[in-house]
Formats: C-alpha cells, structure tokens, sequence
C-alpha cells in the first residue's frame, strides 16, 4: 500500500525465494567472484554475437533461480525483465525461452530494483503467486550500442565508467524462506543538466540521493534503520558526490553503511574500469548475489538496494540532450 | 563548460554542476599532452623507419617510397588491432594513436570487426566507415575547397 508520496509498504512480506548471478570473465577476477553462481570464461559464452551472449546469461540466470527454489517454469506467474539493448531484445527473447507471461521494463541501470518493486508489488497483492525479475548487461554490447566499437582506440576520462558483464534474477513468491522485500520507492526523473555520457556516476547521483531522501521521508525513518545502503551504480564520482549531497542536506549516513556496486564488483583498485562498475547487471548481480549471501548469513539485517539509471540514448546524446536520471530504491530485510 | 551552455541551466542544475565539478577527478590534460606527444612521435619515427627501409634496401624514392610506407603502417594498426591491443595502447597513448594512418585504419578495422555479427552486407559494408566515413567526407571537402583558393590564386596570376 502507498504511504507518503511515492513509496509502497508490503504488508504480506513478499519472499525472495531464490535469485541467481551469472558473470562474465572479467568479473570472475573481481573480488565478488565468489558471490556468483555461474562464471563464464568467454565473453561470447559460445554465441555467434555479444547481444546473443547477453541474453543466453539472462536466461541461464532465469533458469537457475527457479531451479533453485525448487520450482518449474509453468509455476511461474510473471516475469519481469529489461535490459539496455535497444528495444530490450534481451530480456524479450529470454521471455521467449522461458515461455512465461511477459512485461518488459526499461530503467536503463536502475531496472533490477524496478523489476523487484513491481514484482514485490504483484506478490503482495496477491496478482501473482511466484514472479520472476531479472535483468542483464554485457559489456562488449552496451560499448557497441552506445559508445564506439571495443578495439577502437579512443581514451576514456577517469570519469568513465565500465558496464559490467553479468546477469541476475530473483524469484518472488508469497511465503517460505528468504530475505522479504518490504517496500520500494519509485523514483522520479531528475535532470541536473550533465551532458557526458562519460560522466553517469555524476549525472545519477542526485536522482539516488532524491529517491534515498523521498524514501526516508516517506517512511518516516532515519538512515539507521538499514545495515547497509548500496547504490546501482555511481562508481567513484558519482558516489563521492552522493555522500556530499547527503551532507549538504543533513541527512547523515555513517560511510560504512553506505556502498556503491559499481565499487564493489571490481573492488576500488582497479584502474581498467576507471571510475567503477555500471550497467543494468551491475547492480542485479550484486544485490541478488553479494547482498543477499550477507543477508542470509546474518551479517546483515536490512539493507536498501537504490538502483540507479542513466536514461540516455546515443540518439538523445548525439542531439546534445542533458542525460535524465532515475533511481529505485528497494528495501531487504532478513528474519 | 562554456557560458552559453550554462545559461541555458536552470539556477538549480548550475549550482550542481559546479558542485559535482568540484568532486571529478582532474583530467591530467598536462601528463596526456607528453603521452600523446611521445606515441604520436613514436609511430611517425617507426613510419620513418620503414621508409628508409624502402629507399634503401629497394628501388624506391623518398617521394615514392610513401605508398608501401602507409601500406605497412595500416597492416601494423590493423594487425595490432585484430589482436585486441590497439584500444589498450589508445587509452593510455590518447591523442598519439590517433595520427592519421595508424588511427584512420583502426577506426575501420574496429567497425568491420564490431558488425560482422550483422553481416557482410549491411554489417561489415555499412558500417565499416561509420568513424572514419566523416574524416573522408570533410576530408575531400577540405580538399576541394583547397584546390579551389589554389585555381583561383592561379588564374589572378599567382604562381
């Protein structure tokens, strides 16, 4: 049910009965390596195109949350995915292998925590029993739609940042065990006027720090209520500003409780991804891996997950547009 | 950013980016100028190199030794390329990658490898210019418009 503006409080609890991260070689050098259930060592994961190796991860990804809760594709309700290739063709030809009722989403980046709020959503109000949301970026296809193609020789400012080759999805379903979703806030669009398309953590970062603050707003709770905050995908830049903003305007939020996936997939010390980790699969493959191995060790009790995107296209870029940005925030709890 | 692109900003957004500005890490635009100066110098003395190579070793004058010379630069740029190096040595070389052959042949090697996946046709064949087809284009305007000063010079008598 709605409280305050723009949040959803899930009184029935929705359960994350399973979920599944499935990365490519780069992130198998990372320190969350282990987080991850399947890791691929060819980028093509043996496909004629990167488009085809992206959606192959979503579908194994798919695949592997529903074995995992034990069920099988016809138990399945829902699935909710989207992607960053154009005319989210990803997630739509994954949908096709599933076999599934399909409603596509496009949130850019933040489309892993919009697919879990709509999800939540659904669960809760008893339109769905089991639902699936997932999501996926790959690399080598995001550079190609978007930037230049990969072996061209073109160098990138340290504000750059690199989109992570992964898949993530997470099972939904009314009761059982596992982390439970408890509310999600929809964010709104926030346009602060950045035109670089090499400068996202930056262009993103007040829509994360508008949706974190509506958040708290709504719910009237203060920032230690959570154990941990991440973000989508802000790397560097954007996380720096994010954390100055909130102190700005007095919100306070110990560092230690605040994190970013983009930072975490790769750790802080790696120069080739510049200023971080980004893409729809940044944050889906930590939040559904990383985060939620912590949460069901114990070592977290709750946690809020504000997926970031940047909803740009190379078209809007090229016709000198400012990029607008959302964030969804969504929050975890364990028993 | 250029005034005329911060009027355009509502108080709010301009507030912001300098505030966001202020937390970017600073492009060492000094250090990139040295990098640039060194790889761009070091491929043209290579260039230089198999030149000579030519004038000596074979039948070739300065002037005609230039055409084996690109030859060899674009078989190296495409070469390096092809083996997934070409992009490292660009993002720490910069602007030095970017001398026109070596560049010029791995901007189209890079788009003819990136659309094979689509296809020789409207894969490989339409997209392999999609970098290097402006250079082309403003380059045979340039061209023209050159040539057309040069006549006009030529006919007010000039030499």
């Amino acid at each position: 049910m709605l409280q305050g503006h723009q949040t959803w409080v899930f009184q029935n609890r929705p359960v994350i009965l399973s979920s599944a991260v499935v990365g490519g070689p780069f992130e198998a050098e990372g320190p969350l390596a282990e987080d991850f259930d399947l890791l691929h060592g060819d980028l093509w994961l043996g496909q004629d195109s990167y488009e085809k190796a992206e959606k192959k991860m979503l579908e194994e990804a798919c695949e592997m949350a529903t074995h995992k809760a034990g069920l099988q594709k016809q138990d399945i309700q829902f699935f909710l995915g989207g992607d960053l290739m154009n005319q989210i063709i990803s997630s739509c030809f994954a949908a096709r292998t599933l076999a599934v009722p399909f409603l596509g989403l496009y949130g850019a980046c933040s489309t892993s925590m919009e697919g879990l709020a709509l999800a939540s959503l659904i669960v809760d109000s008893r339109a769905g029993r089991y639902v699936l949301c997932g999501t996926a970026s790959h690399n080598s296809a995001a550079e190609k739609q978007y930037r230049y193609p990969t072996e061209y020789g073109s160098q990138k400012p340290p504000t750059a940042q690199w989109t992570v080759t992964a898949a993530g999805a997470a099972l939904l379903g009314p009761e059982g065990d596992g982390p439970k979703v408890t509310s999600a806030t929809i964010g709104r669009v926030v346009d602060m006027g950045v035109s670089d398309p090499f400068n996202m953590g930056g262009a993103m970062a007040p829509a994360a720090v508008d949706t974190i603050t509506a958040h708290f707003r709504d719910l009237q709770i203060s920032p230690g209520n959570y154990d941990l905050i991440a973000t989508g995908d802000l790397g560097k830049v954007g996380y720096k500003i994010a954390v100055d903003l909130f102190k700005k305007q007095g919100l306070e939020i110990p560092e230690k409780a605040f994190v970013d996936c983009g930072l975490l997939i790769y750790g802080e010390d790696q120069p080739a991804v510049l200023a971080g980790g980004s893409g729809c699969g940044c944050s889906a493959s930590v939040a559904y891996g990383h985060i939620l191995n912590r949460l069901k060790k114990g070592e977290l009790k709750r946690v809020l997950i504000v997926a970031t995107g940047a909803l740009l296209s190379p078209l809007s870029y090229q016709q000198k547009e400012s990029i607008p940005c959302i964030a969804h925030a969504v929050s975890i709890e364990s028993d | 950013m250029s005034d005329k692109k911060m009027k355009k900003l509502t108080p709010v957004q301009q507030e912001y980016q300098t505030f966001a500005k202020a937390r970017e890490p600073r492009r060492p635009v000094l250090f990139n100028c040295l990098k640039a100066f060194l790889v761009g110098g070091g491929i043209c003395l290579l260039g230089q190199g198999v030149q000579d190579f030519f004038i000596w070793n074979f039948d070739f004058t300065e002037k005609t030794a230039g055409d084996p010379t690109v030859a060899v630069m674009v078989m190296l740029s495409v070469i390096l390329t092809v083996a997934g190096v070409y992009d490292h040595i660009a993002q720490w070389a910069g602007a030095g990658t970017a001398v026109p052959v070596t560049g010029f042949a791995n901007s189209v090697a890079a788009s003819a490898m990136e659309h094979r996946t689509e296809g020789f046709v409207l894969g490989v064949g339409g997209q392999m210019f999609k970098l290097a087809g402006s250079v082309i284009v403003y380059g045979v305007f340039a061209a023209f418009i050159i040539g057309l000063i040069k006549t006009g010079i030529a006919m007010l008598g000039g030499s």
